[in-house]
């Protein structure tokens, strides 16, 4: 799509809407302008069809996820978190040798004011899925080694054909994983690793048999990534 | 749209449909036994393994190996049954595989990883029971 489209388009959907609802309790906010693409309440169905069909990733559990700091600063200038869009599959067609991301099928995330990220934030952060969905208090916090992080996530365990770890080294099905420490809550990375399928039900990441200790080392090594990030 | 529009439309549906009633019956009812694994397969195999099964999936440019051309009838026809079965459940490990090929034991019921077997034999259209 041309970049003047596109802006065309989120003026008219996303900045006009939001003058309008300027003052309007931070919860309509998240109605009016997001529920359309994200579930922010926890879906009925959860069958293989409806993750097709979504058109983004679920907020309801938000709240239990996200740094709130992250969500401020993304909203108001989101960057790609999954290099082939939600859900991948959709967004990939055959290439020349491997199949890549047929681009101009991605669409650029609403970008909110200040003001609106801020109540948007609040808003998220107060949405925390059932009870028990992440492991409190879980990630203990051991600094990783990072030649024995780096051979955990794409040696020993594989995370790597699925996740960046930074532009070009990585698989894209997955979300990057170099922002991942700044973006999320270092239980929420710990419970997700253990089992996204209770998280998010269908997804394809697979439900694989890994130990505390090692739970710990791929979650210390994920937040030390972006901390690396961060001091560039 | 006008009555007599809609009245040719229907017309021609309805030979659409005997004719593939007529030709393509085979194909239609191999398609059916197939739906559910070739949904699973779309959504969780292709992100390696390519939207045309042939091992070049959108992943498959940064691993150090190359997952398997489901579509190949020699290499595909090589491995048995139990294996393919073992392979999917319990990932390449449980072959003295890669372990970039995952486990998919904990997203799959038994059933649906039969399924998925099967589907590959037709995918490679090559040996069935060895
Ligand atoms: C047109 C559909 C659409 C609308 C409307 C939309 N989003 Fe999104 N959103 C997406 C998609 C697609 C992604 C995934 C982007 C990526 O991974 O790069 C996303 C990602 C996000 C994420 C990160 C989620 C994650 O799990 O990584 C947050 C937070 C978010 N959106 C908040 C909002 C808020 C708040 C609104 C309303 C102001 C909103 N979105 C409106 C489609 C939408
Ligand atoms: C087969 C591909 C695949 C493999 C292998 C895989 N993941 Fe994932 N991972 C995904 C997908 C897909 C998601 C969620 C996508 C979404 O929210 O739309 C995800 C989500 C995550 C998240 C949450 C990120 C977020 O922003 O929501 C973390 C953390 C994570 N994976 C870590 C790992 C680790 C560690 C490993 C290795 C033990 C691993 N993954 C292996 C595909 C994979
Ligand atoms: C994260 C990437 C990835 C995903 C996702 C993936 N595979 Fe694989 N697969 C591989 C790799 C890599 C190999 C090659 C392993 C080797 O030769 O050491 C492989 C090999 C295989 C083999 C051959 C095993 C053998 O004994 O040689 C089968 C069968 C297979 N995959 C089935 C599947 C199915 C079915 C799915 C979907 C449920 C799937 N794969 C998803 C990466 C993947």
């Amino acid at each position: 799509m041309k970049p003047y489209l596109l802006a065309a388009i989120s003026v008219s959907f996303f900045t006009a809407p939001l003058a309008v609802h300027a003052g309007e309790a931070p919860a309509v906010l998240l109605q009016l302008e997001c529920a359309s693409c994200h579930a922010l309440t926890k879906p009925e169905n959860t069958s293989l069809d409806r993750l097709w069909e979504r058109k983004g990733p679920d907020l309801y559990y938000a709240g239990s996820k996200f740094n709130k700091d992250w969500l401020v600063k993304w909203l108001q200038d989101p960057t790609k978190i999954r290099p082939a869009g939600e859900f991948y599959r959709k967004h990939v067609k055959p290439g020349a040798k491997e199949d890549v991301v047929d681009e101009p099928s991605l669409t650029i995330h609403p970008k909110l004011t200040t003001k609106d990220a801020e109540a948007a934030a609040d808003a998220l952060m107060t949405l925390t899925g059932p009870e028990g969905l992440i492991e409190k208090g879980a990630f203990k916090n051991q600094k990783v080694v990072p030649s024995m992080g780096t051979m955990y996530f794409n040696k020993l365990r594989g995370c790597s054909a699925c996740h960046m770890t930074a532009p070009g080294k990585g698989g894209l099905s997955g979300p990057e994983m170099a922002t991942a420490g700044a973006r999320l809550q270092p239980d929420f990375i710990y419970s997700y690793i253990k089992d996204p399928q209770k998280i998010d039900k269908g997804i394809w990441m697979p439900k694989l048999d890994i130990s505390d200790a090692d739970l710990q080392k791929l979650t210390s090594y994920i937040v030390q990534l972006s901390a690396k990030e961060d001091k560039k | 749209m006008n009555s007599r529009n809609s009245i040719s439309f229907s017309w021609l549906t309805g030979i659409g449909l005997a004719s593939l009633l007529v030709f393509m019956e085979p194909a239609t009812a191999a398609d059916d036994q197939f739906k559910h694994a070739e949904r699973l397969y779309d959504t969780y195999c292709t992100q390696c393994h390519g939207v045309n099964r042939n091992g070049n999936g959108l992943n498959s440019a940064f691993m150090s190996v190359q997952p398997r051309d489901h579509s190949d009838a020699k290499g595909m026809g090589d491995i048995p049954n139990s294996e393919i079965i073992d392979v999917i459940k319990k990932g390449g490990l449980a072959a003295n595989k890669s372990v970039l090929m995952p486990a998919w034991g904990g997203v799959f019921s038994d059933e649906e990883v039969s399924q998925l077997a099967a589907y590959l034999r037709h995918v490679c259209k090559c040996g069935s029971d060895q």
